[in-house]
């Protein structure tokens, strides 16, 4: 059993600002971290090669810097890491990403499953796992709350949708797209980090992947991002102090209110 | 301050503050009121594989990575302690469990014990106290008689950290009541021998997360093949177990003082009275100062006494019981200091440092009371001084 595991490096939400003259991320001087949905795919990885045997290759479509995400990864139990890099790629939309990660994981071969996380909190699409499976001409299993099984070249998981949950089951190979219910991601261990810091991580460029630049990076983007905004936040609260009941009733009235008007 | 720890120690360091903040802090006011074990945050540390960071690699451990495992244990007791001294001494004492096997135990007994206690798979203890033999160690009167191939253990230990959760227990015994001090053994027990049982469970003041309990010996035979080193050199292991782990004592003390000041620090600049932040008060600023300046000097005395141990150092018993004592004497005053800071609200259960400051004075009474650390500075000193100075 062979799984990759794509993951990306993102800014730190909690401290993004976004350009209001360009309209695209500031992402100068934010801390990057890997995105929190991907420790969720990883560990979903770790779990199914544990009991299956095999190898977890983490691979991340990203600038030379993004390495420290891979580095992380192989801390909490990948085994391989792989860095797609090239000026090609840089300016890439979802579906460019995806058609490069894609060609990646043809060029490694043996891969039976792609795990991603739902989706990366800097750009919130959720559009890259599934794109990677249209690319690969892959079945493909999304917002994925739990693995059931991996047995006979097939795959058994529960798509958490609204309002239920769809059991799903996939010839493998395959690609799911994992959401936080699936499991508690484990924590780097000792080994795994001193592992992490001496890895060689092999660098793939647009040759070694023999893609065209048409079809990668800003050239290969159908996407374009119009304006992004931050919304106008408010800061006139309203402070009510009191019982439970009190502001119950405070509560009504106010819903109410508004209500009538 | 910037101790320049290598690459590998800050891994150390790192890891168990992750354990520290998403395991320990959550669970640390539970643990304490229930009086709890912390098997899961144990199999965590495990899993991280911080259980073996002072074993060699030949027995399954990682020592040599952090030059030799006393910098390891220091380092990742002092992040614990921070969260929490029950969770912490439930660490460390595995370790101190260990250790006589470690210093004075043959290779194939490292082989047979040191890999599982190096994975996690099981813990160790180690028992010397006796309810009539505690500063005065050599007044063990548990008794191993030697019975063809076996020992047959008689008498009862007692507040044994880690006693009902460890797997792995060293045990020191008479073997010759004539000799007093020098007719003790030092064996490996293990979990499930007949005749060895377990008794009362303690209910301390502090590091209530830590199981404290007796363990009973009644006609418990144990191969022989378990005496470690020989015959009459038990309180030689014994001691030489306890200077080594002394540092590690001192690094309790240091990082429940740590935690303590964090609390305080950040208490201090959010409470305000008298209209202002009360870290804007002299008074305030002065203790939280001090408390600082206390915490880092002990760390410093730590970590070159552990240094000291990596390096090699045969001597290092003056320094190890200086580090201990001085330590210990510091976390007793910045928790005291750190509950003063909060006032009403540190005397609370709400906030950590209530818990912090009863945490706190274990570190002052085990692995040798604070009088007998200073007793073992002044015998020390004044041999020093007979010799001509050291
Ligand atoms: C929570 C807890 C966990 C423990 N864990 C372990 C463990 O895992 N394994 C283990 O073997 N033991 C353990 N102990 C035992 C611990 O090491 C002893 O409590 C300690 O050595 C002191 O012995 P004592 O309590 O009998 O005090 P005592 O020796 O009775 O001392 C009482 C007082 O007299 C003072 N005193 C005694 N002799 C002298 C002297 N010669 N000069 C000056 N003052 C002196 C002491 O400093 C102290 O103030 C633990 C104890 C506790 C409380």
């Amino acid at each position: 059993m062979r799984i990759a595991v794509a993951v990306k490096q993102v800014p730190d939400t909690a401290e993004v600002r976004i350009d209001p003259e360009r309209g695209t991320l500031i992402r100068e001087g934010v801390p990057s971290i890997l995105n929190p949905f991907d420790e969720y795919a990883l560990e979903e990885a770790f779990r199914w090669r544990d009991e299956l045997g095999g190898t977890v290759v983490v691979i991340t479509m990203g600038p030379p810097w993004a390495e420290s995400v891979l580095r992380e990864a192989v801390a909490m139990g990948a085994d391989e890491a792989l860095l797609i890099s090239d000026r090609a790629f840089a300016g890439a939309d979802t579906w460019a990403t995806s058609h490069t990660l894609a060609a990646a994981v043809t060029k490694l071969g043996d891969v039976d499953l792609v795990i991603t996380g739902k989706q990366a909190i800097d750009g919130d699409t959720a559009q890259t796992g599934p794109s990677i499976a249209a690319s690969l001409d892959w079945p493909q299993i999304t917002f994925v709350g739990k693995v059931r099984s991996i047995e006979d070249g097939h795959i058994l998981a529960e798509r958490y949708v609204e309002g239920g949950i769809e059991v799903v089951r996939s010839s493998l190979p395959a690609v799911v797209t994992i959401l936080k219910d699936a499991n508690t991601p484990r924590l780097p261990s000792l080994r795994g980090k001193m592992k992490a810091r001496k890895l060689e991580i092999p660098t793939w460029g647009i040759d070694d992947l023999g893609l065209d630049p048409a079809e990668t990076g800003l050239d290969g983007s159908p996407t374009r991002v119009v304006t992004i905004s931050t919304p106008e936040t408010s800061s006139d609260g309203e402070m009510h102090r009191g019982t439970p009941e009190e502001l119950a009733a405070v509560l009504a009235d106010l819903l109410l209110g508004e209500e009538e008007s | 301050m910037d101790y320049y720890l290598s690459d590998e120690l800050t891994d150390i360091r790192d890891i168990c503050r992750e354990i520290a903040e998403k395991y320990i802090v959550p669970a640390r006011a539970e643990l304490d009121e229930e009086n709890r074990f912390p098997r899961e945050i144990m199999k965590v540390m495990a899993d991280s594989d911080i259980l073996g960071i002072y074993i060699p690699e030949e027995f399954g451990g990682t020592a040599e990575a952090f030059g030799g495992g006393a910098m390891a244990l220091s380092v990742a007791t002092e992040e614990f302690s921070r969260a929490c001294g029950g969770v912490a001494v439930s660490y460390a004492a595995n370790a101190l469990g260990a250790m006589p096997i470690l210093i004075s135990a043959s290779d194939e007994q490292k082989t047979r014990y040191l890999p599982d206690l190096a994975s996690g798979r099981k813990l160790a203890a180690f028992a010397l106290t006796e309810s009539e033999a505690g500063s005065d160690a050599g007044g063990v009167k548990t008794k191993a008689i030697k019975d063809g191939d076996h020992y047959i253990l008689n008498g009862t230990k007692q507040w044994i950290t880690n006693g009902g959760e460890a797997q792995v227990y060293t045990v020191i015994a008479l073997t010759d009541p004539s000799r007093g001090a020098r007719g003790l053994s030092a064996f490996i027990v293990e979990e499930g021998t007949p005749g060895f049982s377990y008794g009362k469970k303690e209910d301390k003041m502090g590091i209530r997360a830590s199981a404290t309990r007796e363990l009973i010996f009644e006609d418990c035979r144990i191969p022989a093949e378990n005496l470690i080193s020989g015959e009459g050199r038990g309180f030689i292991v014994a001691m030489k177990t306890l200077n080594r782990s002394r540092p590690g004592v001192a690094s309790q003390a240091v990082g429940i003082a740590q935690g303590a000041l964090d609390e305080a620090a950040k208490y201090a600049s959010q409470r305000r009275q008298f209209g202002q932040r009360i870290d804007s008060f002299q008074a305030i600023q002065f203790m939280l100062a001090d408390m600082a300046t206390q915490i880092e000097a002990a760390r410093a005395l730590t970590y070159s006494v552990a240094r000291m141990i990596d390096a090699g150092a045969k001597k290092y018993e003056k320094v190890s019981a200086m580090a201990k004592v001085f330590a210990s004497d510091v976390a007793m005053k910045v928790t005291t200091d750190a509950v003063q800071i909060l006032g009403g609200y540190g005397y609370m259960k709400e906030y950590p440092v209530e818990k912090m400051m009863r945490d706190a004075k274990i570190t002052q009474i085990y692995e040798g009371t604070n009088q007998i650390q200073r007793a073992v500075i002044a015998s020390a000193l004044i041999k020093e001084t007979a010799a001509g100075g050291n």
